[in-house]
């Protein structure tokens, strides 16, 4: 299957990026994020010896891991239902935030209600999006990759993608919001809490 | 001449602004709404802090996950290379 010398550079490779992709793994599957690991390895070891550009392997192993997680997500069951999203393509985190105002002493709201967010909490508000939106997100803003890339790998046509970017996003500034409200740390004007550490 | 956008027109557009991803008569016209909108530019650095946040990835691999996997992929090498002289 592989020459040593092959079987060297794979392991080195695999071993460069594991963590890398376990973080892209851990956001497109959450708990089965090591599982996913594993089969993208699995298949990536099977087609090394195709990769021409060694220098692209890195990228070259999310593109797999993400053709997996999405062979995946084609054989379970289809998701609940067609989320609407017809009720969050009018809201605005930042105006919601203005009406809002969580935090009526503050010269920086926007900014200080982002800064409440830790990495997990961002993680799990992602964990709450449906995976056809969550997808994008993570591929484009975590992962870097063109919008066309996207489109490919995750065998879409361009318009889709783009069109699941802008709901994803939507959903994303929505779930930020939900999130925040219902961990109780939205502190009104005259609460008690007000001075209250508000996330974590 | 370049189109005037209203203000839900440029914060629909921001992300894509952001990402360099609107052609080049929209993206004209959303800097030029820019030029001139005190509100719209505060969503804008909103927008940049919201992208900021949604790509905060510090890839903390847990010890034991990476122990696994690094056995893993020994096994798998192993596998693949016996197979390869054989």
């Amino acid at each position: 299957m592989l020459q040593a010398r092959d079987a060297a550079a794979f392991q080195q490779l695999a071993r460069e990026e594991l963590a890398g992709m376990y973080a892209l793994a851990r956001r497109l599957a959450g708990q089965d994020a090591e599982d996913l690991v594993q089969e993208a390895l699995l298949r990536a070891c099977r087609s090394f010896a195709s990769l021409r550009d060694r220098q692209a392997g890195g990228q070259w192993l999310r593109v797999i891991l993400t053709n997996v997680w999405r062979d995946r997500l084609r054989k379970v069951a289809r998701e609940p239902a067609e989320v609407s999203v017809d009720d969050v393509e009018c809201f605005s985190l930042y105006r919601t935030l203005v009406e809002e105002d969580p935090f009526p002493y503050s010269d920086s709201l926007h900014l200080d209600f982002l800064g409440g967010f830790s990495e997990d909490d961002v993680h799990a508000v992602l964990g709450r999006l449906p995976a056809r939106y969550r997808a994008p997100l993570v591929l484009r803003y975590v992962e870097g990759f063109p919008t066309k890339q996207i489109a490919r790998t995750l065998a879409l046509p361009l318009g889709t993608v783009l069109s699941q970017l802008h709901r994803g996003r939507k959903l994303f500034e929505r779930a930020l919001w939900d999130y925040a409200v219902e961990s109780g740390a939205l502190v009104g004007p005259g609460s008690p809490q007000e001075d209250a550490p508000w996330i974590g | 001449m370049d189109r005037v956008i209203s203000c839900a027109e440029a914060v629909d557009r921001l992300w894509e602004f952001l990402d360099h991803g609107l052609d080049h008569h929209d993206h004209r016209a959303v800097e030029k709404h820019l030029a001139f909108c005190v509100r719209c530019c505060g969503e804008l650095e909103f927008a940049r802090q919201l992208r900021c946040l949604l790509g905060t990835q510090t890839a903390a691999l847990p010890a034991d996950v990476e122990v696994r996997l690094a056995q893993f992929i020994e096994r798998l090498t192993d596998s693949a290379a016996t197979e390869g002289t054989a």
